[in-house]
């Protein structure tokens, strides 16, 4: 089904425009179009379709089942929902504060906020498509592991003294925080159905120019950087190009969506799957505008840990991936 | 005079959800005021766990979105 896409852009790039296949611009140019016209199709029915799935799970409905949890399962649930609950990055502090005011243990936040820009159900979704299931198995595989481990370390570490003020002291009070209810609501198929609409549009709206930034630079890295060039810079056998990656994508703020288009360019450039990894987790969960916002409700020396944590992570993911080889 | 509290921490949403509940109290000619609560203690204490919030007599009657306008009819009417 999804070659009608490659057939759309085979049609618009060699017999509408007329240029030579075995062109730099064709080749881009066929790259842009296939990859935008087949991202944004697959959005607009997954995200609708997820979101019609998943409207009766909200941030409070998470809380409540989470601060009945014992730490290790809460670490394990707290990744795996920060991988299915979507969120815009400026809902993390509200989400942030209110499960510290629950006092769900600081590392099963933690565990959740990780995860969560690593991982959504539409970039899985668009990663299975793009680059096949065991790319995808591997990269969710990942994201999970390195949010459960952080989440660990955080409590290991009693990093709760380093919140600002009125944070930590939630975690000082000795009696135990009231207990949550939540009320599941029963969701009409009415309901559902404009939940996911407005989901879709909103959705749609924030991430479609990112999305085509993403394809744009997928693109040009696919038609006009030639294959030697990562060879040489990116190529196996140099320790360092793993941690070169991780830090070269620092200052790139793009979310996962967008990233997934990038991915697949550099893995047909043959760039080894470690280095990929670590470009692309690095260039998803470190950003500079998340943090500037963590610094509300964090003090620089946990935010410094955590940004350490997550690269120091991203290369030792990289060597390993890229020791095994298994793609 | 009633206060309308929006929770949110300034982002687009969360103006959007306030001048929504503005205007449409202003077409009731209702006697409220709509205030944009920003302090992150003030909006941990509400009881916030998504922005944009709406609380109304100390007590949240919208969480997670911009209000819809059916929505929006719904919290006014119980001025």
């Amino acid at each position: 089904m999804l070659s009608l896409f490659t057939d759309l852009a085979d049609w618009i790039t060699y017999s509408l425009l007329g240029l030579e296949p075995t062109s730099r611009l064709a080749s881009g140019l066929h790259f842009f179009i296939e990859d935008t016209t087949k991202i944004l199709a697959l959005l607009v029915v997954l995200i609708y379709v997820i979101a019609l799935m998943r409207a009766s799970l909200n941030p409070e409905r998470v809380r409540a089942f989470l601060q009945g949890k014992g730490r290790h399962s809460g670490y394990v649930m707290g990744a795996i929902f920060g991988s299915v609950t979507p969120f815009c990055s400026c809902s993390s502090i509200p989400l942030f504060m209110g499960f510290v005011s629950a006092r769900i243990p600081l590392g099963v936040t933690m565990a959740f906020l990780l995860t969560s820009p690593m991982i959504n159900e539409v970039a899985i979704v668009l990663l299975g498509s793009l680059l096949g299931w065991k790319f995808t198995l591997i990269y969710v595989a990942v994201g999970l592991t390195l949010g459960i481990i952080g989440g660990w370390l955080i409590d290991t570490l009693k990093a709760e003294r380093w919140l600002v003020p009125f944070l930590a002291r939630q975690y000082e009070n000795p009696e135990p925080a009231a207990a949550l209810e939540y009320q599941v609501q029963q969701l009409s198929l009415r309901q559902r159905h404009q939940f996911a609409r407005n989901e879709m549009q909103e959705i749609l709206q924030r991430i479609w120019k990112w999305v085509l930034i993403g394809v744009g630079l997928g693109a040009f890295i696919h038609g006009f950087i030639p294959e030697q060039w990562f060879q040489q810079h990116l190529g196996d056998g140099q320790w360092w190009s793993v941690p070169a990656a991780t830090l070269l994508a620092i200052p790139m703020y793009v979310n996962a969506t967008s990233m997934v288009p990038i991915m697949e360019s550099l893995l047909l450039k043959s760039v080894p799957l470690g280095t990929t990894l670590a470009f692309c987790m690095s260039a998803v969960a470190v950003s500079l505008p998340e943090f500037m916002m963590l610094k509300q409700v964090m003090q620089a020396r946990l935010l410094g840990m955590i940004a350490a944590y997550l690269l120091i992570a991203f290369c030792l993911v990289g060597w390993l991936f890229n020791a095994i080889s298994i793609l | 005079m009633k206060t309308i509290n929006v929770y949110g921490s300034g982002c687009r949403n969360c103006t959007v959800t306030a001048e929504r509940l503005t205007q449409e109290a202003s077409a009731r000619n209702l006697d409220v005021q709509v205030e944009k609560v920003t302090d992150l203690e003030a909006i941990m204490q509400a009881g916030v766990v998504s922005t944009p919030a709406v609380g109304m007599d100390g007590q949240l009657v919208h969480s997670g979105s911009v209000p819809t306008d059916e929505q929006v009819k719904q919290i006014l009417d119980n001025v």
